[in-house]
């Protein structure tokens, strides 16, 4: 691969006026490209952007409506990501296309040309892991493996292909900061090696970080080509969004008041195998407060939520307090009629039913909340529609959420429409305790800001939010204090003034003394 | 012979075509398609393979005979479920209802006349070792083909490329389609195969358990032989074990009113159903090992983006 870096000017990879219809909706729309040999290139862009269609045509999964893709001058046809290999073109997926059910080496096996041994894979497989400074063990299962180690066997799936590009869909969005270091060390080993990186992202701070080259997309046309590290992050978002980005703003002294939400010596046994069990949690949120918990998935943040949120009660009444009154026994319910409101992290079939409109999800989340105001005729509980409409409409309007139609399926809607309208059905209750888990995950920086922005506000009238989020950029525009969750337990919560990365990133992994050492701590 | 030794040899035509039916059904289901049409193909089977054993005289063409009308009804299925993306339920059982019927009217020339039995083959020396030796190598050719079938479905699952492809497809076909590999294609095939060992089973049914036709012969069998992939967890020799288990349960209970047992024979009958409920409980417990052996996609559409 040493010689890649040499042809000098012609582009490896050219797209030209590339477009995708579906239907009469324009995914992508005459979109150019050019990436040159070696180079780290990043695709920016909003969600419903067009930047994955784009990387499908690029390795074949969608056929192109017009245009042209050049590989090294030549117009080609990917047909499939079969062909797209063949070319030296390598994908590591945003959701991963792995198969739980298979072992490593077997999801490796699948995506390389006939004719290779299972235990030639596997050791391949373990020599080019260790090699990139990405350890796995070829005989583990994938079911049993974190999404931080299944990232890996997608990189080192696309590496055994020895690759001439690689197209990585936003990979560290799963990752913690050194996981994410780490990561960026492989992408710069490969860049010194002649290879070619299309880094696709919604991080602009990465992007800054790592790349030579940025196009940016929205509304499915390129917007604008530069170099990251001459622009700044909000010139960047300018780009993507259209218009400015509001920031955050934390502003104004909020007083502090009572504490409404209290976990008290909170444990819970693991209920699966996969689970993580919670261990002695005690954490305080005071009204005027936003109590961020960073973390790793898979670290016990959604059997906090469960446990807070009564999902799943404990039997200690007192472990969990809402608004002064021991709640830990109750469920979901009687939670909610005690003040508190909930959002939990997957927004298709826990915080919405992707096939019902908007109006019937909110019905399935309040009708026992708010009976009273959504259900007539008593125990007949009749829908009164003409109130759900609008209250629909209310919570469309103020949390600006963007849909086909009045009142569209929920799953028609992108992933930042719904969050928005999920987290503002929760807020529109008015709720003097709000708990919300990955509140922006997936969410385009928009919607993001939207909703970051809600949360403080309704700190700032005088309730108590929890935030238990992976995005530490996140973390550090809501959170009055951060406390970190590792291995079900809870690191004290420090002001968030006082918190660094750094700081973050060993208690993420160090607490249980595996995962980090402190040589490794995030150099920002 | 034996008490003992004819108990089991009845032990083993019983268990035969349930191992047939079942085994081609494992790997259907491996590739993520329910066909609950097992029922209808094995009486598709049947009366194809006692018509033209009648028509020509030879059961060898019979046997062929099931196994293309098997793999043709199932094609039916594979046109319905995956080109015309048909709820795979619904169109199953319709095609167990379809192929009751249709059997019905291929076989009815045929009806109460005595067939031409498949003749043991023995196997030389084998043969002659007590006990084992007629039981197992004095067969018939459709016994020693579900064992072949049984060991090579095992090996083509875990030790081929395109078995791991099957597998794959069956855990998650939006990723194999990603990947490259034929998702449509590959689960027509496995359907066919399907279709082609239901109509073996039937064979078996028409030509060595009982040499005849009669309408509705497979009586529950193709059932049976969905339960017993599950009962299996989908692992090829547990089907094996699970349908000799099945098969002794059913001749147990000739053999139970033969001898004047006093239990009902309902419930016998009812013994593998029971006992596939226990094994679904069992197999539910742990929540890993069925991750790892139940086909995630099983029973849901595909269709390409494209």
């Amino acid at each position: 691969m040493s010689d890649v870096g040499a042809s000098g000017g012609s582009p490896l990879l050219a797209v030209r006026s590339l477009t995708k219809l579906f239907g009469s909706f324009a995914a992508c729309n005459g979109i150019d490209l050019d990436i040159q040999p070696g180079e780290t290139h990043a695709l920016l862009g909003e969600n419903g952007a067009g930047k994955s269609t784009l990387v499908k045509m690029l390795f074949g999964v969608l056929a192109p409506t017009s245009g042209e893709i050049l590989w090294k001058g030549e117009p080609v046809r990917i047909a499939s990501p079969g062909a797209a290999r063949r070319l030296g073109i390598g994908m590591v997926f945003q959701h991963f296309s792995l198969f739980e059910a298979l072992t490593v080496a077997e999801n490796i096996a699948l995506s390389l040309p006939p004719g290779i041994s299972l235990s030639r894979v596997a050791d391949e497989a373990a020599t080019l892991s260790r090699a990139y400074g990405l350890p796995l063990d070829p005989k583990a299962h994938v079911a049993d493996l974190s999404v931080g180690e299944r990232q890996r066997i997608e990189i080192v799936r696309a590496l055994l292909q020895n690759p001439e590009l690689i197209i990585l869909d936003e990979p560290t969005s799963v990752l913690t900061p050194q996981e994410a270091d780490r990561l960026f060390e492989t992408l710069a080993k490969l860049k010194a090696e002649g290879r070619s990186v299309l880094y696709i992202s919604h991080r602009l701070e990465e992007v800054q970080r790592i790349c030579d080259r940025a196009t940016v997309l929205r509304h499915g046309k390129v917007t604008g080509a530069c170099d990251p590290r001459r622009e700044t992050p909000a010139s960047l978002a300018r780009m993507m969004v259209g218009s400015d980005v509001a920031a955050v703003s934390a502003a104004g002294t909020t007083v502090k008041g009572d504490v409404l939400l209290e976990a008290n010596h909170l444990n819970a046994a693991a209920r699966t195998p996969f689970a993580v069990s919670l261990k002695d949690i005690c954490l305080k949120v005071r009204a005027g407060e936003v109590l961020a918990i960073a973390g790793v998935a898979g670290n016990g943040q959604g059997e906090l939520f469960d446990a807070l949120s009564g999902e799943f009660p404990v039997s200690d009444a007192r472990a969990v307090s809402i608004r002064g009154k021991a709640a830990g026994n109750l469920g979901i319910t009687a939670r909610r009629l005690m003040g508190a409101g909930f959002v939990p992290e997957e927004r298709h079939g826990h915080a919405a039913v992707p096939a019902l409109p908007l109006s019937d999800n909110l019905v399935l989340a309040r009708n026992q909340s708010d009976r009273k105001t959504f259900l007539a005729g008593g125990i007949l509980g009749i829908i009164r529609n003409a109130v759900v409409r609008i209250a629909s409409r209310r919570i469309s309007e103020t949390m600006d959420v963007r849909k086909s139609g009045e009142d569209p399926a929920a799953g028609s809607l992108s992933g930042g429409n719904l969050q928005k309208y999920i987290v503002g059905r929760e807020l529109d209750r008015q709720p003097a305790v709000l708990i919300v888990n990955q509140p922006t995950w997936g969410v385009d920086a928009g919607a993001a800001s939207r909703i970051r922005q809600a949360l403080v506000d309704l700190a700032k009238a005088g309730s108590a939010v929890l935030v238990i989020s992976q995005d530490l950029d996140e973390i550090f525009e809501v959170a009055t204090e951060i406390a970190v969750i590792s291995d079900g337990r809870l690191s004290n919560a420090y002001p968030a003034q006082d918190m660094t990365r750094e700081k973050i990133g060993l208690l993420m992994g160090g607490m249980h003394g595996s995962e980090t050492s402190p040589e490794a701590a995030h150099a920002h | 012979m034996g008490m003992l030794e004819a108990i089991l040899l009845t032990v083993i035509t019983a268990a035969t075509p349930l191992v047939l039916a079942s085994i081609g059904e494992l790997v259907t289901e491996r590739t993520g398609v329910l066909n609950l049409g097992v029922e209808g193909m094995m009486v598709m089977g049947a009366a194809l393979a006692f018509s033209a054993t009648q028509l020509t005289g030879s059961p060898y063409l019979g046997i062929l005979a099931g196994i293309a009308g098997g793999a043709l009804f199932s094609l039916l299925f594979g046109f319905l479920t995956l080109t015309l993306v048909a709820n795979q339920v619904a169109t199953g059982l319709a095609l167990t209802i379809l192929g009751l019927g249709v059997s019905g009217q291929i076989g009815e020339p045929y009806a109460g006349m005595s067939g031409a039995k498949l003749q043991p083959i023995e196997i030389p020396v084998l043969a002659e070792i007590p006990f084992i030796g007629p039981l197992l190598f004095r067969q018939d050719i459709i016994f020693y083909l579900s064992i072949a079938i049984v060991a090579g479905v095992n090996w083509f699952l875990f030790r081929t490329r395109a078995g791991l492809k099957v597998r794959a497809i069956g855990d998650n076909h939006a990723s194999a389609h990603a990947l490259g590999i034929h998702v449509i294609r590959t689960r027509y095939l496995a359907v066919m195969f399907g279709g082609a060992c239901a109509g073996l089973a039937g064979a078996q049914l028409s030509l060595v358990y009982t040499p005849q036709w009669v309408e509705n012969m497979s009586a529950g069998r193709g059932w049976i032989a969905l339960a017993l992939v599950v009962f299996a967890s989908w692992r090829p020799w547990r089907v094996l074990l699970g349908g000799y288990l099945f098969g002794a349960v059913s001749i147990s209970q000739l053999h139970a009113q033969a001898f004047g047992i006093g239990i009902p024979s309902q419930f016998l009958s009812a013994l593998p159903y029971a006992a596939t409920v226990v094994v679904l409980i069992l197999i539910s417990h742990n929540r890993r090992t069925t991750l790892i052996n139940t086909p995630a996609s099983l029973g849901k559409p595909f269709v390409p983006d494209r």
